[in-house]
């Protein structure tokens, strides 16, 4: 009885480390999405670069893990912002197809920047927590995962804070409600949506330096951009404490569908969920009630 | 400027109008019939996977193009043309029932998608065959006893009347002769009264309701008929492999056929052709560039996608019309010589479009 309660309990525990992450990258997408209406489907190769760029920094410039990550950060989140000032606003009042075609097409030309760049084989670097792990109550847990949870809860607290407390915060809600009103008001409405495609670089670029040593540098590491969708989509589409929620429940579905369901569901779980909430509940569990979304 | 001048009732409806364009789709049709004459087996091999690309685009076309709905994971049906067609050779039916019948097979699973999507469009569509796709790949890898699994499943070689369609030559005949019958048969149907109902729903959900389409029910037909084509493809895709692995239909094949509508232009099946045309060429393009290219550049992965992404990108921000757009922009030039204005094909803009509360 014991045994399968520990069990229980440190499933748990990799369950909510892995949906941190998911949670983090899904904040990214959900940011841009509520400010832009674009799905961007280049986040999870923004994340691949600054995991790449993080590798790159420790392993031969040898500077220092907390040197690297505000580095990263605002590499690409300068990169982010050209992305947007200089290529997506282009398509603005297009339909959401045609953003979504072209965010794949800067994901290709990432992704193939990316192995022109850094090569394709899978690499890894250190951090000051690797290979430590604390006792929780009969569950093992790295620190790491410790880490990448607290950063994720910081991140989600500054956030919140930044969008109800500040000037800018509160503009770039009132651009993502309602663009003209806003212009109107004499908020900036092309440099805050840069600005806010900045913000998601960012966490694009701290979720992939903290994701890179659970798993591997490689450029496969796109592909958590489908889990997140899916943590979007249950949470309900363009609502941020939806994603962060839904990222946390994917990880937790995904890590018991592994142990209690048959062998080859965790790796079909999160998109289940996906396909399950779209039909049977399509704005998700915080998605706003009014009027038929996209 | 050409002016039309009928005589007959049947000039009007004809699908070719011009004697012009008679004699040169009856050129391109000699040129396609006579070439196992002059190509290799390698290239002829080449020619017949891009003719099946071009069904398997032509099927998502009637979807995305002229219904607009939104897919991005017709992998999973040309997987299931493929292994159901595999499937049914190795139960021993005939070639030419089991090819068919892998379409039909498709078309089902298309049904089965299509429900879902009476509630939900735009980007949510997206993202349902998304999806889908990702979770028939690993059903593919997990289902041993009819797939395979990972370790993969051979195909038998086609049989017709005791004739084996193994060698270059008959399968490219095969693959251009259902290639030309989908094109005809799909070519009829879009103008038809179902093709103008896929249109009325691309353009206005509430306008073609209001015109008594019913709207949920040609959204369903068209997932199946897409799907049943692109099945079709996988039929003949699974002959081109030889040995099926779920590796082939992996989500980047569903991009590929997405990049082939778009870049061919989306409304047009000529576009899905040249789409899959130039799609499948980009690779060949690519390895033929490397060697101008500085010794460090050319060696490099990653090339290859760099340019998918560069020719998307270039075609949603220069040309959304795509290939099909330049040809009509370069006939109108042609036609009107010294009288073109460009903006015969100016497209409104239109600001502060939401879809978010359709």
């Amino acid at each position: 009885m014991t045994d399968s309660l520990a069990l229980f309990l440190q499933v748990t525990v990799n369950g909510i480390a892995i949906g941190s992450i998911y949670a983090l990258v899904a904040l990214g997408i959900v940011l841009i999405y509520k400010a832009t209406e674009v799905l961007n489907f280049a986040h999870g190769d923004l994340l691949v670069l600054s995991a790449f760029s993080a590798w790159a920094l420790i392993a031969f410039a040898g500077l220092p893990f907390w040197l690297v990550l505000p580095l990263v950060a605002a590499g690409v989140a300068a990169l982010a912002y050209g992305m947007d000032a200089l290529i997506v606003r282009r398509i603005a009042g297009q339909p959401a197809f045609a953003g979504v075609m072209l965010t794949i097409a800067l994901a290709f030309m990432l992704r193939g920047l990316v192995s022109m760049g850094f090569g394709t084989e899978a690499q890894t670097y250190p951090t000051p927590w690797s290979g430590q792990s604390l006792r929780l109550g009969g569950a093992a847990v790295s620190e790491l995962s410790v880490v990448i949870l607290a950063v994720v809860l910081v991140v989600t607290a500054g956030l919140w804070l930044f969008f109800t407390r500040t000037r800018l915060g509160v503009a770039m809600q009132a651009a993502s409600q309602n663009q003209l009103a806003a212009y109107l008001n004499g908020v900036k409405v092309k440099r805050l949506n840069s600005l806010v495609w900045a913000l998601a670089g960012a966490t694009a670029a701290i979720a992939g330096v903290f994701m890179a040593p659970v798993s591997l540098v490689d450029t496969s590491l796109w592909l958590v951009t489908l889990k997140a969708l899916a943590a979007i989509v249950l949470g309900g589409f363009g609502s941020l404490p939806g994603a962060f929620v839904g990222g946390l429940l994917i990880g937790l579905i995904e890590q018991y569908a592994g142990v209690y369901l048959p062998h080859g569901f965790k790796d079909i779980a999160a998109y289940l969920v996906l396909i399950a909430v779209l039909i049977l509940r399509p704005r998700g569990l915080f998605g706003e009630a009014h009027g038929r979304r996209v | 400027m050409r002016f039309d001048y009928h005589t007959r009732y049947a000039q009007g409806f004809a699908l070719l109008r011009h004697t012009r364009d008679r004699v040169g789709y009856g050129l391109l049709l000699a040129v396609l019939l006579a070439a196992p004459l002059v190509l290799s087996n390698y290239l002829l091999g080449e020619l017949a996977y891009i003719l099946i690309l071009c069904i398997a685009a032509m099927g998502l076309m009637v979807l995305t193009g002229f219904t607009g709905q939104v897919s991005l994971g017709h992998a999973a049906f040309v997987a299931i043309g493929a292994y159901g067609h595999a499937w049914m050779l190795a139960q021993g039916v005939p070639f030419l029932l089991a090819l068919p019948l892998a379409g039909v097979l498709a078309g089902l699973a298309g049904l089965v998608v299509g429900i879902p999507a009476i509630r939900v469009h735009g980007l949510y569509l997206a993202m349902v065959t998304l999806a889908f796709s990702i979770v028939v790949e690993q059903v593919i890898g997990l289902w041993r006893g009819v797939t395979g699994g990972f370790m993969g499943l051979p195909v038998e070689t086609a049989r017709v009347w005791g004739a084996s369609l193994g060698s270059p030559t008959p399968f490219y005949y095969l693959c251009l002769a259902v290639a030309v019958l989908v094109l005809l048969a799909l070519a009829n149907l879009l103008r038809s009264g179902i093709g103008r109902a896929f249109a009325g729903v691309r353009d206005s959900e509430a306008a073609a309701y209001a015109l008594g389409i019913g709207v949920a029910r040609v959204k369903v037909g068209a997932f199946a008929l897409s799907a049943g084509v692109t099945g079709l493809a996988g039929a003949l895709m699974a002959h081109h492999l030889g040995y099926l692995t779920p590796d082939a239909f992996t989500l980047l094949l569903s991009l590929d056929l997405v990049l082939m509508v778009v870049i061919g232009g989306l409304g047009s099946l000529r576009g899905a052709i040249l789409g899959a045309i130039l799609i499948s060429l980009l690779p060949k393009l690519v390895t033929f560039l490397k060697g101008f290219l500085p010794e460090a550049a050319s060696r490099q992965f990653g090339l290859e996608i760099f340019v998918a992404g560069l020719v998307l990108a270039l075609f949603v921000l220069f040309e959304p019309r795509g290939l099909n757009g330049r040809w009509l922009k370069l006939r109108a030039l042609i036609e009107t010589f010294p009288l073109y204005r460009r903006d015969t094909f100016r497209r409104q803009k239109s600001y502060m479009k939401t879809e978010r509360n359709r």
